[in-house]
C-alpha cells in the first residue's frame, strides 16, 4: 500500500505532464459545472497554439478577463457583441496580407450567433474566410442573466419568456442554425456536444484541416441558466443527445455527410426533467404541459427523421442516398 | 505628378501610396467612388492589399479593427448612415487605440434624407475619441490622406479624414499626386509592438473593471492632447519632404490688421477665400481654417483670434436645443482670455445648401447688426416651409 501510494502523484502533476496544450488556463471565473468553459477548454486543446481569437461578448468573454487578468494562453481579442465574425474576417485578411498561416478562430454564444452577429456570421461565411468559427450554445443570454435567445429551446422559461398563468415558457422555436449555414454551402459545419469530448476535438481538429471557413455549434449547457446540478452537465449535454433535440450531424458543402446515431433513445422528458427551466412541463393537472411535452417530442421524432438519426434512412454517404442530397432539397 | 482627378479617385490613388495592408469598406453615397477606384486599382494589379468587401460599414468597421490587431495598415471610408452604423465600433476602434485611416465623405444624416453635404455624420461621432482632420480642398485630402497613417500609426489613435460630400469628393481638380518612392521613404511599413501575435500572446479588449477605467480614459485623453503635437510636426514634416503643407492643427490668412475673423472647416473655406479675393470692397477679414477639430487645438484658437473684435465660427452641423458645436467650442476655449473677440456663431449650408461667394460680404455685414442672436441659421429661408411647420 505504502509503495502505491508513493507512486501516485498528484492531481496537478499529472495534468501537467498530459501532452496537450492549454490555450485556456483555469482559473478563471465561470461558474461550477459551467459546459462552455469545458468547451472552450476542449476547443483550445484541438486547435493549438498556432491561432487567434476574435471572441464576442458574452459568459466566455467575461468570465476569462477582467483586466490585467486574462486565462488565454493565445493572442485574443475581445471587441463588441455583434462583430467576432467581422473581426475575425480582419485578421485572417491580416494574416493573408502578411503571408501568415496562423489560423483564426471567433467565438460566440448563441446570443451573438443566432441573433445580434447572425449578420456579421453570414457574411464572414459567403465571403469564404479561412476561419472556425464556434458557437458555444448554452441557448439564452446568460451573462445579462438568463434571457430568451432564438436559440432558446420551445417551451423553456427564461427571465424574458418565463411560465406563468398564461405562458408556457418561449412561445417559438429554436433556430435551425445549422440549416442556415448549410444555405452558405461552406465546407464543413457541425454540431456537437461537451457531453461528447472525443467527438468534439475530433470535429474540431478537421474543421482546422480546412481553409475555408467551417462553422461549429457545440451544445454547452449551463446549470445557472438551465437550473440543473452543476454536476450534472454532461448527463444533461447527453441526455440531449440521446432524446434527438440536440442531433450531432456533419455537413459538408451544405450536405449531410455523417451523423452520430442514437442508440436506445430516451424520451425527451429524460432530459426536459433534469432542468428547473422545463420545470412548469411536469406540473400535475396541467394540460397545457403534457401538450408542450408532446410538441418537444415531436420536435425530437422531426429531428431524428430529418438526419437519419436512428439509421432507418439510407446512408446519405452512399450512392443511393447522395443523389437525395442535392441543393435546395427535394426528390430528384 | 500633376493631373486632372476627382476627389475620391485621388484619394484612391493616395491611400494605394501608402500600401495598406487591408483595405475594406461598405459604399454609401458620396463615398462610393473612393471604394470603386480602390477595387479597381486592385482589380488591375496596382495595389496589393486585402480587400474586404463587406455586408455592412459595422462590418467594415470591424475587420478594419480585427486587421489593424492583428498589424496590418488598415484603410476604411465611409459617410452619413454609414459612419453612425459604424459608431459602435469607431468607439472601440479608439478605446483599444487600434491605429486605423478613415475616410469621412461628409454628408448630412436622417431623417430628413438627403445625400448632401454637412458636417452632421463625424459631429455625431464627435466624442468617440479619433483624431479628426478636415479638409478644404483635394490636395490637402490626398496630402492629409498620407499624413493620416502616420499620425495614427505614432499616436496609436485612430483618424478620420474629413472630406466634403460631392463639393470635394466629386469634383474635379488638378492633383499633384506625391511619389511612390517619397511615399515609401516618409511612411515606413507599420509596426504594431501590441499586434496580435501567436509568439507572444496577448489578450486585447478585456473587460475592465472600476478600479482601472477612470485611467484608462485619462490615458486615452492624454494621447488625443499628445496628438496636437504629432499632427502639426507630421504637417511640417510633409511639408520638408513633398513641399507643401496642409495647414497644421489651423492656419491663418487675411488681413493681419483685420477685426473681424471668420473660422471654418472643410470647403466652406474655398468658398470664403474665393469671396474674399473678388469682393476686396466687403473688408478685411482674418480667414482662419480650423482643420484639426479633434483633438481640439483651443491654445491655437486664442493665439489664432488675438486682436480681434469679432470672431464669426460656422457650423456645417447643429446640436438641436443647443446650436453650433464648433461654435459652443470655440466659445469655451475663449473662456478666460483677455479681451475676446464677440463670437457670432452661424450654421449654414446643411443637407447641401449652396454657399455662395456672396456669404463671405454677408457674414462680414452682419457683425455690424445690432441684437444679432449668439447663434442662428444663416441661410433660413423661413418662407420654404408653412407657418404651421415653421
Amino acid at each position: 500500500m505504502a509503495q502505491n501510494q508513493s507512486s501516485l502523484r498528484s492531481i496537478s502533476d499529472l495534468r501537467n505532464s498530459q501532452p496537450r496544450f492549454c490555450g485556456l488556463e483555469s482559473g478563471h471565473r465561470a461558474c461550477q459545472g459551467c459546459g462552455e468553459a469545458l468547451a472552450a477548454r476542449l476547443v483550445m486543446e484541438s486547435a493549438g497554439p498556432d491561432v487567434m481569437v476574435a471572441n464576442a461578448t458574452g459568459c466566455l468573454e467575461v468570465f476569462t478577463t477582467a483586466w490585467p487578468q486574462s486565462s488565454w494562453q493565445v493572442p485574443w481579442i475581445h471587441s463588441l457583441f455583434e462583430n467576432a465574425p467581422a473581426i475575425a474576417s480582419g485578421m485572417e485578411a491580416a494574416m493573408k496580407a502578411k503571408g501568415k498561416n496562423t489560423k483564426v478562430l471567433a467565438f460566440g454564444g448563441d446570443g451573438s450567433t443566432y441573433d445580434i452577429g447572425f449578420q456579421a456570421l453570414s457574411g464572414m461565411l459567403e465571403r469564404h474566410h479561412n476561419i472556425l468559427y464556434i458557437c458555444y450554445d448554452n441557448e439564452a443570454y446568460m451573462n445579462t442573466g438568463v434571457q430568451r435567445s432564438s436559440s432558446t429551446p420551445h417551451a423553456a422559461s427564461t427571465t424574458t419568456s418565463p411560465s406563468g398563468k398564461e405562458r408556457m415558457g418561449k412561445r417559438h422555436l429554436k433556430k435551425d442554425m445549422l440549416s442556415i449555414i448549410a444555405a452558405h454551402h461552406i465546407p464543413y459545419a457541425a454540431s456537437a456536444s461537451v457531453a461528447y469530448p472525443a467527438d468534439l476535438q475530433r470535429k474540431v481538429r478537421y474543421a482546422m484541416g480546412i481553409e475555408g471557413p467551417t462553422f461549429l455549434v457545440v451544445h454547452s449547457p449551463c446549470p445557472l441558466g438551465w437550473r440543473h446540478e452543476s454536476s450534472k452537465t454532461i448527463e444533461v449535454g447527453r441526455r440531449a443527445v440521446e432524446c434527438g433535440l440536440f442531433p450531432l450531424v456533419e455537413l459538408e458543402r451544405g450536405s449531410v455527410a455523417n451523423v452520430m446515431p442514437i442508440r436506445n433513445r430516451r424520451p425527451v422528458t429524460d432530459y426536459l426533467e433534469m432542468q428547473g427551466r422545463f420545470g412548469h412541463l411536469f406540473k400535475a393537472d396541467d394540460p397545457r404541459a403534457v401538450e408542450e411535452r408532446d410538441h418537444l417530442q415531436a420536435l425530437a421524432d422531426y429531428n431524428v427523421a430529418t438526419y437519419g438519426l436512428d439509421g432507418a434512412v439510407a446512408d446519405p454517404m452512399d450512392t443511393k442516398g447522395a443523389a437525395k442530397v442535392r441543393r435546395g432539397g427535394g426528390e430528384l | 505628378m500633376r493631373s486632372a482627378l476627382e476627389g475620391s479617385q485621388a484619394i484612391a490613388k493616395a491611400v494605394s501610396l501608402c500600401r495598406p495592408d487591408v483595405v475594406s469598406a461598405y459604399p454609401i453615397t458620396p463615398q462610393t467612388h473612393i471604394v470603386e477606384n480602390l477595387s479597381k486599382l486592385v482589380a488591375d494589379g496596382n495595389l496589393h492589399t486585402e480587400f474586404v468587401s463587406v455586408e455592412s460599414e459595422f462590418s467594415a468597421a470591424s475587420v478594419v479593427l480585427g486587421a489593424a490587431a492583428a498589424g496590418a495598415r488598415s484603410y476604411t471610408a465611409s459617410s452619413s448612415q454609414g459612419i453612425l452604423l459604424m459608431s459602435e465600433v469607431l468607439f472601440n476602434i479608439a478605446g483599444m487605440r487600434v491605429p486605423v485611416v478613415m475616410t469621412v465623405a461628409n454628408r448630412a444624416v436622417s431623417a430628413p434624407l438627403s445625400i448632401w453635404n454637412d458636417h452632421s455624420d463625424s459631429m455625431a461621432v464627435r466624442d468617440a475619441g479619433w483624431i479628426q482632420l478636415h479638409c478644404t480642398n483635394n490636395q490637402e485630402a490626398v496630402d492629409t490622406s498620407i499624413q493620416a497613417f502616420k499620425i495614427s500609426e505614432a499616436t496609436e489613435l485612430p483618424v478620420m479624414v474629413c472630406m466634403d460630400g460631392f463639393i470635394l469628393t466629386h469634383t474635379m481638380e488638378v492633383i499633384d499626386m506625391p511619389e511612390q518612392k517619397l511615399v515609401d521613404d516618409w511612411l515606413p511599413p507599420f509596426d504594431f509592438t501590441r499586434a496580435l501575435n501567436p509568439a507572444a500572446p496577448k489578450s486585447i479588449g478585456t473587460l475592465v473593471t472600476p478600479d482601472f477605467f477612470t485611467e484608462v480614459r485619462q490615458a486615452h485623453h492624454t494621447a488625443m492632447q499628445n496628438a496636437l503635437e504629432v499632427i502639426a510636426r507630421t504637417d511640417s514634416s510633409f511639408a520638408e519632404t513633398f513641399g507643401r503643407a496642409s495647414g497644421g492643427l489651423l492656419s491663418v490668412e487675411g488681413e493681419e490688421d483685420a477685426k473681424i475673423g471668420i473660422l471654418a472647416m472643410g470647403s466652406t473655406i474655398g468658398t470664403l477665400r474665393e469671396g474674399h479675393r473678388r469682393h476686396p470692397e466687403a473688408g478685411a477679414a482674418k480667414i482662419i481654417t480650423l482643420r484639426c477639430f479633434r483633438p481640439f487645438p483651443a491654445e491655437a484658437i486664442r493665439q489664432a483670434v488675438k486682436g480681434l473684435d469679432h470672431l464669426i465660427v460656422i457650423d456645417r452641423a447643429i446640436s438641436p436645443g443647443l446650436g453650433g458645436i464648433v461654435g459652443t467650442e470655440v466659445a469655451a476655449a475663449l473662456l478666460g482670455s483677455k479681451n475676446p473677440p464677440r463670437l457670432h456663431n452661424h450654421a449654414l449650408g446643411l443637407g447641401g445648401r449652396d454657399i455662395p461667394e456672396t456669404t463671405f460680404a454677408d457674414l462680414l455685414d452682419s457683425v455690424t447688426k445690432p441684437d444679432t442672436p449668439g447663434f442662428s441659421i444663416f441661410d433660413l429661408i423661413p418662407e420654404n416651409l408653412a407657418p404651421e411647420d415653421r
